[in-house]
């Protein structure tokens, strides 16, 4: 049962379950440090796939864009932390419903 | 004998990305995004890509968790209360709505994928995610996106050191 490679269906379907838990992360919770921890989950889901596909087609392209996507990520981290750090400087709180100022 | 490493390490790691997204205190939920982070690299050497392994533990579970504990720590956050993830009242129409539309969208994505006849793995040569075949394709079919991302990693540190600079007046 336990013999030959994984398939890549299972790496998909990981790659799958782990981009909805995400998704649930950011639908649900209000805690903005939180809902940043559940994109970052939905990034590396994604990378799941990416190598998957190229580890299944013999490319080296896919681990090039999982590579940018870590770039992308990086740089959203950094600025996103310093935007929660500046609303924090403006409003002592981290919930996200209480930041409503942009919203209607 | 892979797939007896694959199925415990993929368990771990939806558990752990389960316990992110139901923890209460922030610190927990970072704790728990480390040890995903450490089990996708797991999952990345599992697929020979060892490169992007090696650079998932320095840059995902060094750089950016460190970064994210250091906010945590910052903000000084208390532990919320225990109900803090459950959805809002208001909301909770919409809430089932969409968990209904994730759970259909991810049945459909797993009904597709096991459809789909994809169960034999090329072969693979001996070089297949090294750090000398990613780089020679860094450096010759993508060098302009590499500058790219090089250019967007200034911008992303000049606009976080503008952003996080309290205001002088």
């Amino acid at each position: 049962m336990f013999e030959g490679t994984v398939p890549l269906a299972h790496y998909l379907t990981l790659s799958a379950v782990l981009f909805v838990i995400g998704i649930a992360g950011v639908l649900v919770r209000r805690n903005v440090i939180v809902v940043f921890m559940s994109i970052e989950i939905m990034l590396n889901a994604v990378n799941i796939s990416l190598i998957a596909f190229d580890h299944y087609l013999n490319l080296s392209n896919g681990q090039i864009f999982s590579f940018m996507v870590m770039c992308v990520a990086a740089a959203e981290v950094s600025v996103g932390l310093a935007i929660i750090i500046a609303l924090h400087r403006n409003k002592p709180t981290v919930n996200l419903d209480e930041f409503n100022l942009l919203k209607w | 004998m892979e797939l007896l490493i694959f199925y415990p390490i993929a368990g771990l790691c939806v558990a752990l990305a389960l316990g992110v997204i139901l923890n209460t205190s922030p610190v927990g939920s970072a704790m728990c995004l480390i040890g995903m982070m450490l089990g996708l690299a797991g999952i990345f050497v599992l697929q020979q890509a060892h490169f992007i392994a090696v650079l998932q533990i320095i840059i995902y579970a060094g750089a950016i968790m460190v970064l994210f504990m250091f906010v945590i720590m910052l903000l000084n956050l208390k532990q919320t209360a225990s109900a803090d993830w459950i959805s809002r009242d208001k909301n909770l129409f919409i809430t089932i709505l969409t968990s209904a539309l994730a759970v259909g969208i991810l049945y459909k994505i797993v009904d597709i994928i096991f459809m789909a006849d994809l169960d034999s793995p090329a072969e693979l040569p001996d070089t297949f995610g090294t750090v000398a075949t990613v780089g020679e394709s860094l450096f010759t079919d993508f060098v302009l996106p590499f500058e790219v991302a090089s250019l967007l990693l200034l911008a992303a540190m000049i606009g976080a050191v503008v952003l996080a600079k309290p205001k002088l007046d």
